[in-house]
């Protein structure tokens, strides 16, 4: 692992022909009269890292919401366009959002764990989703666990409040929690930035984990970290996708005179 | 040509002295003066009832009825009929406001339909408490009440003084719901308290922050789930200072229950065996009542001086109550907020 | 493993760094999640019981609603009922005979005068309101007066001058005061207080307007100085710090920024007070005497319509002609404190708009 120098990336193995987990074609978003989207069209590919860097307004954390209907709970807040889950709307008539957020999950930026203990936090979607077996909460709890990197830090502190843990374990706990219910996609919003250095490589060291089993979305400002993590990059400025493309290619050659702009930081 | 010089050079500023500011002393001394003179009535009041009623206040006064015409024993049967009635009202009024409550805060967001329910509360709030009492009796006890006598006909009423144990005749009387009774009084103290209830209830709902709502969401819960589940265990403190603020309103409010189901003597408690068996409180029976009580020995006693003491025995009685159940609200209500702040 | 960077070597410029989790990624065996196959997106059962808790939520929230509307609806229906057998004009006044001396002739003459008197059980019986609405202006009126200047100062103090470890303690013992059942107020007014009145005052009688109105205060009081310091708190703290940035003391803040910038919240607790002053039905019933008489003389026994209602609602039939008289004061006053409460509500709702700047 030491040894690599700074011109070497550890790049993803060649994608083996991944499917397309999320195709969105022509999202457009309104707050109200204002329009905060513009046509946006992506394919997220599954089993993939995705990551939506741009400057601060531009639209990346709405985007990031429109995947799982969160934004349906801004008054005021309106879609068109299609978003396919595996194939399936979930704007169509008749989608009931809850049934699309137990398929997409979220990670918030500030993490949100419930006052109650880990096993309650992690357990909640569990339950939930009606699974009342003290021994089969158990072992998923266990698994989401240690699918966040956590469980040798709290495995006998189970019980416990969860806000009683560090910024970076009670967010580790939010991504057990997420986990917990098995979604297939996994939306996470600026998961790291309220987060020392230490907490942020272990959260990125998960989610580079993590790819092989769920497919990722990440917002995030920080372009190294989007270097780092992902698989694909998409741009988005002003409510628009500027530019998408394997990461390695965005940050090294960027077809968009604008996206080169962004990442050699001569503006945002 | 030259300017005549005929003013004197102006002279060099003088650095600004701060003389102390009377009229802010004075003013700021007045406010304290209001405030202390505010708490220092209240402390005598309580010092006053304290002097007087301490020495009628003993174990015999708690437990005993009264005789003689009141002007001596005890007075048991208020304290039990106080306390009866707040647990019916508080048992009326708390489901009602909570889900009120939660409606305002959690479905309903700005729409018109929650102004109009908030325009309602706040109006209940200001209706005077006569007012309560007249709504009591009018709609209560003569438009409720006889039509439910009316329904059941000599035979519902019969059968359920059976199942009551009390023989009360009201198949003939045909009268059994459409009279003052408990039942009457606490709907109307309900109605009275409910304000305090869904304004609480709204407060301590508020007070969760919404990343646990949007927390729970994001995990697929439904809205009722998320209430239920994440949103109601953190409010439940708050709801509960709520409640005990109005128990404690309730107590001490006459008016409304003047006419609606209380008495100055009862030869017996209001207490009645369901099925002859299961011992429980009558509601549809009247009842004593403390701040009654205190109305009745203070205005209309036949010999004023001989019941004085019971007078201040009573209010000793009442004033502890409500101010210890008021205290415990108030404490409440401030560990409740800190604890919230510490979390958000 | 080298990788070929091609092009720019831009890779180091933006400090791609170092290696994550090298290590293959975690062989579990673990299996993948639930296939996106069966959709069932549209969860019939589910999507009915949650809608039906929430009409069950909405029934419950209407109940305030439906609550304040019955009040209205039956206070008026009952009240209004009266104008069967009564003459709207009867609840001004009504012709009376009344007997009056001539010091000249020595003689009583029976005139008809038209008498402002509220007498229901008499032969001819009288329901002219003005006393009633004069009994409770006589209280309510000193009982506001007091209480907004004493409220104002204390809430002034509370909310600007009191130090914290002083006002925490202050703050509730006012809520306490605010506490304490009416009743028990009246009853000290009428053991205590009216005697010591008497003896300084030396007026007739001893139960009067003014003893009834210090009773009130002390329950008013309470209301208008927790609303005051809300409407004082509620001022912008950005507004404070200009003026002591500019030299002011604490009292010149308070007197002259604060202070009119809350200026509508205190109107309006002053409006509320006073609503609530002619509200209020114990204190008044036990200690201002209860002679309906119209009069100036604050130290005069008087009858509010709070009283009115309190005293003769348990000696009426139902659907005497009393009765409905009475129903029909009740109505009159929850018009009137209605009007006042919608007053306050409009101020502080227009307050608030304009703060939020």
């Amino acid at each position: 692992m030491s040894g690599q120098t700074i011109t070497e990336q550890p790049g993803p193995p060649t994608p083996v022909a991944s499917q397309s987990k999320i195709v969105v074609s022509g999202l457009d978003a309104f707050y109200g009269n204002v329009q905060v989207l513009h046509g946006i069209s992506m394919d997220i590919l599954e089993h993939q890292v995705t990551a939506l860097i741009g400057p601060s307004g531009c639209g990346k954390s709405t985007f990031l919401r429109c995947l799982n209907r969160m934004n349906d709970l801004i008054p005021g807040a309106r879609v068109s366009g299609n978003v396919l889950l595996s194939g399936l709307d979930i704007y169509a008539r008749g989608v009931d959002a809850v049934e699309v957020r137990k398929r997409v999950g979220m990670v918030f930026q500030k993490s949100n764990p419930f006052p109650k203990s880990i096993f309650d936090n992690v357990a909640y979607g569990l339950r939930l989703a009606g699974v009342r077996n003290r021994s089969a909460l158990e072992e998923r709890v266990e698994e989401s666990l240690k699918d966040a990197a956590l469980w040798d830090e709290v495995k006998d502190r189970l019980n416990q409040s969860a806000l009683d843990l560090s910024g970076g374990q009670q967010q580790r706990v939010c991504i057990a929690r997420a986990l917990a219910v098995k979604p297939e996609v996994v939306l996470m919003d600026e998961p790291a930035s309220a987060l020392d250095p230490g907490a942020t490589t272990k959260i990125e060291e998960l989610i580079h984990d993590l790819r092989s089993h769920y497919t990722i979305v990440i917002v995030t400002h920080n372009m190294q970290q989007a270097a780092r993590v992902a698989d694909f990059t998409a741009y988005f400025y002003l409510g628009k996708l500027v530019e998408m493309g394997p990461t390695r290619q965005i940050f090294t050659n960027p077809e968009n005179k604008h996206t080169e702009d962004y990442i050699t930081g001569r503006f945002g | 040509m030259e300017a005549k010089i005929d003013k004197a050079p102006p002279k060099a500023p003088e650095p600004p002295s701060r003389r102390p500011d009377y009229s802010g002393l004075i003013m700021t001394s007045l406010c304290r003066g209001a405030t202390f003179l505010v708490g220092g009535v209240l402390v005598l009041l309580l010092f006053h009832i304290a002097r007087h009623g301490a020495g009628v206040v003993s174990w015999d006064f708690l437990t005993k009825a009264p005789v003689e015409g009141m002007t001596a024993g005890g007075i048991f049967p208020a304290i039990f009929g106080t306390l009866a009635i707040t647990i019916l009202m508080i048992v009326l009024a708390l489901p009602l406001g909570a889900f009120a409550g939660i409606y305002l805060v959690e479905y309903a967001g700005g729409g018109l339909l929650a102004r109009l329910i908030r325009a309602a509360v706040n109006n209940l709030a200001g209706v005077p408490s006569i007012v309560f009492g007249l709504f009591g009796v009018g709609f209560f006890v003569l438009f409720v009440g006889r039509n439910i006598d009316r329904g059941l006909g000599p035979a519902g009423r019969s059968a359920i003084e059976q199942a009551l144990g009390t023989g009360g005749g009201a198949a003939e009387t045909g009268i059994l719901f459409g009279q003052p009774i408990m039942l009457w009084a606490a709907a109307t103290l309900a109605c009275l308290v409910l304000p305090i209830i869904i304004v609480t209830t709204e407060e301590a709902l508020s007070a969760v922050p919404q990343s646990h709502r949007d927390a729970s969401l994001a995990l697929g819960a439904t809205r009722w789930q998320t209430v239920r589940d994440v949103v109601l265990p953190q409010a439940r403190a708050g709801i509960l200072t709520g409640a005990i603020l109005s128990v404690s309103r309730g107590a001490g409010e006459t008016a409304p229950i003047l006419f609606t189901g209380c008495a100055y003597f009862l030869p017996r408690l209001p207490v009645a065996e369901l099925f002859g068996v299961i011992p429980m409180v009558n509601p549809l029976d009247q009842f004593m009542e403390l701040s009654y009580h205190i109305f009745i020995l203070a205005t209309q006693s036949t010999d004023s001086q001989a019941t004085l003491p019971l007078q201040y025995g009573t209010t000793l009685v009442l004033v502890a109550l409500t101010f210890m159940l008021n205290l415990t609200g108030i404490l409440l209500r401030f560990v409740f907020r800190r604890r919230l702040a510490r979390l958000s | 493993m080298k990788i070929d960077v091609p092009g720019k070597v831009e890779g180091a410029r933006i400090g791609v760094v170092a290696p994550l989790g090298m290590a293959a990624p975690r062989a579990s065996a673990r299996p993948a999640p639930a296939a996106s196959g069966a959709d069932l997106r549209l969860r019939g059962g589910r999507r009915l019981r949650e809608r039906a808790i929430e009409l069950f939520l909405l029934a419950n929230g209407s109940a305030a609603v439906l609550i304040i509307g019955l009040i209205f609806v039956f206070l008026f229906k009952e009240g209004l009922a009266a104008f069967r057998d009564i003459q709207p004009i009867q609840f001004i006044g009504g012709q009376e005979n009344t007997p009056t001396y001539d010091p000249e002739l020595d003689t009583f003459t029976e005139t008809r005068q038209f008498a402002l008197v509220w007498q229901p059980v008499s032969d001819s019986p009288k329901y002219s309101l003005l006393p009633l609405l004069n009994g409770s202006l006589l209280v309510a009126l000193p009982a506001t007066l007091i209480s907004t200047v004493i409220g104002l100062l204390v809430g002034i103090y509370l909310a600007e001058l009191a130090r914290a470890r002083v006002r925490e303690l202050a703050k509730p013992a006012i809520e306490l005061l605010a506490g304490i059942p009416t009743v028990i107020i009246g009853f000290i007014m009428l053991t205590v207080v009216a005697s010591l009145v008497q003896s300084i005052t030396h007026s007739h009688f001893r139960l009067n307007a003014f003893v009834g109105a210090l009773g009130v205060s002390l329950v008013i009081i309470p209301v208008v100085a927790s609303l005051t310091e809300d409407a004082l708190r509620a001022v912008p703290e950005p507004l404070r710090l200009a003026s002591y940035g500019l030299g002011a003391t604490r009292w010149q803040t308070v007197s002259r920024v604060v202070v009119p910038a809350a200026v509508s919240g205190i109107t309006a607790a002053g409006i509320l007070g006073f609503g609530r002053a002619l509200g209020e039905t114990m204190i008044v019933l036990m200690a201002t005497g209860n002679a309906a008489l119209i009069t100036g003389n604050i130290l005069s026994s008087v009858r509010t319509m709070t009283a009115t209602i309190a005293a003769e609602l348990g000696a009426v039939a139902r659907g005497s002609e009393q009765y409905h008289a009475l129903f029909f004061v009740g109505a009159t006053l929850f018009t009137i404190t209605f009007m006042f409460n919608l007053t306050a509500e409009v101020i502080v709702a227009r307050m608030r708009r304009r703060l939020r700047m």
